[in-house]
Order: structure tokens, then sequence, then C-alpha cells
């Protein structure tokens, strides 16, 4: 056992959230493909998730935090449709889902 | 001193003649050519008669009054008012003025008359006029301005008049050069005359007694008797500087080279001009200024001496010329050194007197010489001519009557009068015997050279072409008539000029109010008779030499011009070079300065004013650099500046969705630890 890590503690549960947060925002941050930052974004939302349910079980008791997280999976499904269209007029236009293709507004 | 009378008639003597020159200027042309050239004769002519009989008038006026209040002035208005300067436009008669006028309005009235005459044939006879009345005018306010400004006024108008008429006839070139040789040579002594009148102004305004009308002026004398200016006395520097004037106007010795290129105009204007009034304005102005000629005794020693040697010189010159009115010249220039002997030796009466005989026998000896050239076809040369005497008999018996006034035969005019200046040469104590012996020789040499024109004109052979000599005739009676008025003048104008011993002279007596000094006589009556026959028996002299040379033929003229190698003749043939030697020493001098002034102009001038260019060039071309490379710099520096800063920026802006996303995440970061630290 983890000293102050343990299932039954808040800490731990936001701790992992911290690292989902992280690792969403490096994979934003540093990949090439498109979609691969999309899976970036959706790592961020879940890692918000996490935050959500933890807060309602440990914080208020009330099942307020998990109503919340079912509302973001929904925006998070509906977000990724939208950045999938997108993606796909992209490579319609450049013919490439790099990121680093679309820098036409490049001075 | 009474103060004169005030009339109004005295202008229109000078007016008249000024009218009549204003007129036949301006629209003679037109009357010429329309009413014929006697409307120009009456035009001209009439103004000067009747100018004659106001002069006339003016002499009986004066007759009726005391001696000592004889003068009559017409004064018209204030011309000059300037601090201590006052000059009026006003004409004064005074015995001394009364002659003159009627010598220049009489005998210039016969010479108009004869003109029309002698210049009939030529078509700018209406200019003739005009000028011949302006001369008049001119002469008059010389004679009769009562102050020396407008006797300098007068002085002056008659050297333009002359200049006019001497290069009448200017189409050909050496008339036009003898009228600039006149004026010039005048200029000259009008500036010594200038800074005689300034010299007796500044000095008698230094006593407080500044004036230039002739009346004050005399008064006034005495005052500056005794004032110096660089160690000579005031009176003496401005008489020598007034003497300088008359010797340009009356041609004496340096200035008369002037009168024989004169010949180059009208025969009329010679007889006018150079032998009856402009010339003798000399003797005028100094028999006006006697009282103070005599102050300055060195002066008038001076001016005996130019006189004699310019009698001597004139005469000997006179001897070769073959020129008839070149001989006439000479022997004009040669009467006027008498009469400035005469001034010299303090008779001024004397010399007036002898300027009144000259003007009778000199205009008559000039007018004949006219006719006769007018006969022979403008032929001047008197070896071409020769027993005109069977030709032109009236002209013959004028021109003889004239000749023998000249040579000093008594009783004609001119015995008289030069013996009178002899006389008063001789018994001079303070003047050398010299004088009078070399004015005595003078006076053989002027009998002899001009019995010599006569005999070689009128007697003898005529050596003239065949076809000159069908056409001599005698001059119409317009030419003739002024002749034998002037012959009888010659004649009988004498008597009024009687020496000491047959009665004293009148005409010196007439002039005392004027002419203050008294030349000292001391002389017996014994020497007088003594001197009289002497210079009878030099003039009887010459007429023999003259007889024997050139009426009997007895004695060689060649013979005698080749005596001593012939230097003399050559000397006197040539006018003593004095002609070339003015031409070295003032024309070229004058031009050679001229020549300097212009290369500086050019060089040193020049050369400044190209080199501030040059240099304005030069300094504008550093303006230039300057602006180019320091201002320009720093305004573009600026705007570099601007566009390195905007290009820096622009950097940010990669199109790098990652790069972007990163920037958010660091600036929110940021925020939350400033949110976290400093605020709370």
């Amino acid at each position: 056992m983890a000293p102050g890590f343990s299932p039954n503690e808040l800490s731990s549960y936001l701790v992992i959230g911290a690292i989902l947060f992280s690792l969403g925002v490096f994979t934003v941050l540093t990949r090439r493909n498109a979609i691969s930052v999309l899976m970036g974004v959706e790592l961020i939302l879940n890692s918000a998730n996490i935050n959500y349910v933890a807060f309602s079980h440990f914080g208020s008791g009330n099942a307020d935090g998990q109503i919340y997280a079912i509302f973001v999976i929904m925006l998070a499904a509906a977000e990724a449709a939208v950045g999938l269209a997108i993606v796909l007029a992209i490579f319609q236009l450049f013919h490439t889902i790099e990121v680093e293709a679309a820098e036409t507004l490049k001075e | 001193m009474e103060t004169p009378i005030q009339t109004d008639f005295l202008r229109w003597i000078i007016f008249l003649p000024l009218l009549g020159a204003i007129v036949n200027g301006l629209v003679g042309a037109k009357i010429q050519k329309s009413l014929g050239k006697g409307a120009i004769s009456l035009l001209a002519c009439a103004p000067v008669i009747v100018a004659f009989g106001l002069s006339v008038q003016a002499l009986l006026t004066l007759q009726g009054l005391d001696p000592e209040k004889r003068f009559l002035i017409d004064r018209l208005y204030t011309w000059i008012d300037l601090g201590s300067l006052k000059v009026e436009m006003a004409f004064l008669v005074d015995p001394l003025s009364a002659v003159m006028i009627l010598v220049v309005t009489g005998v210039g009235g016969l010479i108009h008359i004869y003109a029309t005459g002698y210049m009939h044939d030529d078509k700018a006879f209406w200019r003739f006029f005009a000028y011949l009345n302006l001369f008049t005018a001119a002469m008059l306010t010389l004679v009769l301005g009562d102050s020396l400004l407008l006797l300098f006024v007068g002085w002056e108008g008659v050297g333009l008049c002359s200049y006019a008429l001497i290069g009448f006839w200017y189409q050909d070139h050496n008339n036009a050069r003898a009228g600039n040789k006149a004026f010039i040579v005048n200029r000259v002594g009008d500036f010594g005359f200038v800074l005689g009148m300034f010299l007796l102004f500044w000095s008698l305004d230094a006593q407080g007694h500044g004036t230039l009308t002739v009346r004050e002026m005399v008064k006034w004398a005495p005052t500056i008797q005794n004032q110096m200016l660089w160690g000579i006395p005031v009176i003496t520097l401005a008489t020598l500087f007034l003497f300088v004037g008359a010797t340009g106007k009356s041609a004496q010795i340096p200035l008369y080279v002037w009168l024989p290129d004169a010949m180059a105009g009208p025969t009329p204007v010679s007889a006018l001009i150079h032998a009856a009034t402009m010339v003798t304005a000399g003797v005028y102005m100094t028999a006006r200024m006697n009282v103070f000629f005599s102050l300055a005794p060195a002066t008038l020693n001076l001016i005996a001496w130019i006189g004699v040697a310019t009698a001597m010189v004139a005469a000997t010159i006179a001897l070769t010329q073959v020129d008839i009115k070149k001989v006439l010249a000479y022997s004009t220039v040669s009467q006027l050194g008498y009469m400035f002997i005469g001034v010299g030796v303090g008779g001024y009466a004397a010399a007036i007197f002898h300027l009144m005989t000259h003007a009778f026998f000199k205009a008559c000896l000039f007018l004949g010489a006219g006719s006769v050239i007018h006969a022979m076809h403008h032929e001047q040369d008197m070896r071409k001519m020769g027993g005109l005497k069977a030709n032109m008999p009236l002209t013959f018996v004028t021109f003889f009557i004239s000749v023998l006034a000249i040579a000093g035969f008594p009783p004609f005019a001119g015995f008289f009068s030069k013996d009178e200046i002899l006389w008063l040469a001789y018994t001079n104590p303070h003047v050398s015997k010299f004088v009078w012996l070399l004015a005595l020789v003078g006076a053989g040499l002027t009998a002899f050279y001009m019995f010599r024109q006569l005999f070689m004109v009128f007697f003898g052979e005529c050596r003239a072409d065949h076809h000159t000599q069908e056409h001599l005739h005698e001059s119409p009676s317009v030419m003739t008539y002024p002749l034998i008025v002037l012959a009888i003048g010659a004649l009988f104008a004498g008597f009024i000029g009687l020496p000491g011993v047959l009665g004293g002279s009148q005409f010196a007596h007439w002039l005392e109010p004027v002419i203050h000094a008294h030349a000292e006589e001391h002389g017996s009556h014994a020497l007088e008779w003594g001197l009289m026959g002497f210079s009878v028996l030099v003039a009887t002299f010459g007429f023999i030499i003259a007889y024997l040379m050139y009426y009997r033929g007895a004695l060689s003229p060649e013979r005698l011009c080749n005596l001593a190698g012939g230097f003399f003749y050559r000397l006197f043939d040539r006018k003593y070079y004095l002609d070339e030697i003015y031409q070295v020493i003032f024309v070229n001098g004058t031009l050679l300065l001229a020549r300097i002034g212009s290369l500086f102009d050019q060089y040193v001038i020049d050369g400044i004013v190209d080199g501030s260019a040059s240099l304005t060039r030069f300094t504008s071309w550093l303006n230039g650099l300057f602006d180019n490379y320091i201002i320009d710099g720093i305004v573009n520096a600026i705007a570099n500046l601007t566009f390195w800063t905007g290009n820096k920026f622009r950097g940010v802006q990669t199109g790098n969705i990652n790069g972007y996303l990163y920037g958010i995440l660091i600036a929110l970061v940021l925020a939350i630890i400033v949110k976290l630290r400093y605020w709370s």
C-alpha cells in the first residue's frame, strides 16, 4: 500500500485526475496527428469527469457530481463528432491530417 | 557801389535767339520743306538782328546815366538758394558787357546773313541755323550772366554748340573727330575753371561772404587777400585755375590744339565762333574778374608769358600753312595771345579793345576766305589759287582792308589796339622787356604771313585748273554786304581807342566803372611816338619780305625753308609736333589705363565672383552629402527598427496549432500562480 494513497482517500482520485490531465495536455501539444490531438482532448475531459465523481462520492454525498459527469460524457461525444468533421474538412484542403500542415496563417 | 536799375528787356536779348533755335530745331525741317530756305533765313536772322537793336538800346540807356551808375540788371528769379550760396537768374549790362553784346549780336548778325548765302546748297540748312542761334543765345548768356555760375552755363553752352557746328558735316569722319577734339580739350579747361570757381566761393565763404554773383565777389575780394592754401595765396591759385579754363576756351598754350582742327566746320562757323566770339570768352572772363587777377601778380605774369609764347608759336606755324583757313586759324590763336599779353600787363581795357577790333577784321577775313572757297568750288589750297582780284573785286578790297588792319598799319583798327598792348607791355615795370620784344617780332611775322596770303590768293597768275577758272565769280550780295560792313568796322573802329599822345582812349575811359585796374603808364610822349613808329616799321618790313617773295618773286621761299637743313620749316609745318605728343601721352595713356582696368575687371573681379560661385556650389555639395547620409540615415534607421521589431513579432504567428495551445497552457498556469500568490 502507497503511503497516503488509499482507495478510501479523496486525494488519490484527484491525483489520478491530475495525471490524466497532464497526459492529455501533453498529447494535445505534441502529437502530429490531428486525431491523436482529439484523443488528448478526450483524456482531458475524462480527467475532469473523474474529479467530478470523486468529489460527488467523498464531498457532498449526493449524486450531483455524477449527473454532471454524464453531461460531460455527452458533450465530449458531441464535440468529438464536430472535431472529426473539422479534421475531415482540413483533410480535404490540405490532403493530410498533420497538424503542422495547417499553417497558412503563418506570417 | 550803386544798386543797378531793374529793367525787363535784357532777357529778350537772350530769349529771342533761343526761341529761334528752338523753333528751327523742332520744326525747321518741315518749314524748310514747305516754305523754303528763305523762311528759315528769316526765322534765324531776325532774332539776332532784333537782339542787336536791343543791345544798342541798352548802350544808349547806359550812356544816359552817370558813369558810376552804369549798370542795368534784369532779374528773373532765384535759381539756387542753398545755405550760403544764392544765385539768381539775372542778366547784367554794364559798360563791359555792353561792348560784348554789341560785338556778338552785331558781328553775329552779319555772319548769320552771310551764312544764308554760303550754306544755300546745303540740305541741313535748318539745322545749321538752329545751332547758330543756340550758340548766339549761349554766348549772350555767358556775357550777360551776373554770376560766375551763369557765365559758366553759357561757357559750356558755347562749347557744346561749337562741337555741333564743327562736326556739322558729320558724314565725314574727320569732321566728327575734330568736333570731339574741340569739346574734349575744352573740357580740360572747363575743369580748371570749375576748380577756380569753387576755390573763390570757398575762400569768400570762409570770410562769411560766400557768393558767386560777380558784383558781390568784387566787393568782398579784399577780404580774402591774405588767405592761403597749401602755402599759396588762394587768389593766385583760383585765378590760375580760371586761366586754365581760359586757355581751353581761348586756345592758348597748351590747349590750343583744337582750333586749327576746328576749321573742318563751315566757314561762317569759323568766322563767328573761332574768330569773333567764343574764343574771346576767355579774355572777357579775365576782364570781368580783373579785380581778382590784379590781386595775383604771379598769375598775371604767367598770363603775359603764355600769351606771348602762344603769339609767337602760332605765328611761326602760320608761316608754313598752305590752307587758306588754317593760316587764319593760327592767326586767331596768335592774336588771342596778344589779348592775353594785354591782360597780363594789366591792360584789360586794351585787351578788350583788341578783342573788338579783331572781331571785325578776323570775321571779315574768314568770310572773305569763305567767298573764295565758295567761288573755287570748295578748294582751300592757296597754291591752287591766284589772281582772284580780277574775278572778285569786292571780296578783294574788303580782304585787303582787313589784312592792313591785322598787320597793324595806321589808321586801321588793328594798329591802335595792337599798339596799345605793345606800349603797355613795354612800360610796365613788373614785366620783362623781352615780352615786348617777342610781341613785336610776332607783329612782324603777322604782317608777313597775312600779306603772303593776300598775294598768293588775289595776285599773280591763276593756278587753278581751267574748269574752275571759268566759274570764278563774285559772291551774291547777301554775302558781300556783310563783308563791306565788317571792312568799314576794320577801318574806323580804332578811333575810339586812341593812344595817350593823341588824346587818350575813350574806350578805356568807357570801361572804367568795371575795369578797376589802371594800367601803369610810365613813359614820356616821345617814347610813345617812338614805339609806335617802330612797330609800323616792323610791320612794313614784314610786308616788304612778303612782297618780294610772293609778288615779285625776287626772293625764293624755298631757299628760306631749306635754311638750317629745313629744320625750322619742318618744326613749324608739323606744328611743333604737339598733336603727336598729346596723342602719345594723353590719348594712348588713357587707352592704356582703360586696358588695365579691363584686365583687372576680367581677372580679378570676375575671378572673385566666379570663385564665390564655386564656393557656394561646394558648400551645397557638402550639404547634400549631410542630407543624404545623416538625415536620411536617421529616418531610414527608425523605419528599419520598426520593420525589424515587426518582423520579430511576426514570428509568433507560426500557424502551428500545437504552438498556440502550448502558449495558452503556459498563460493559464501563470495566471493561476499569480492568483494564488498575489490575490487572496
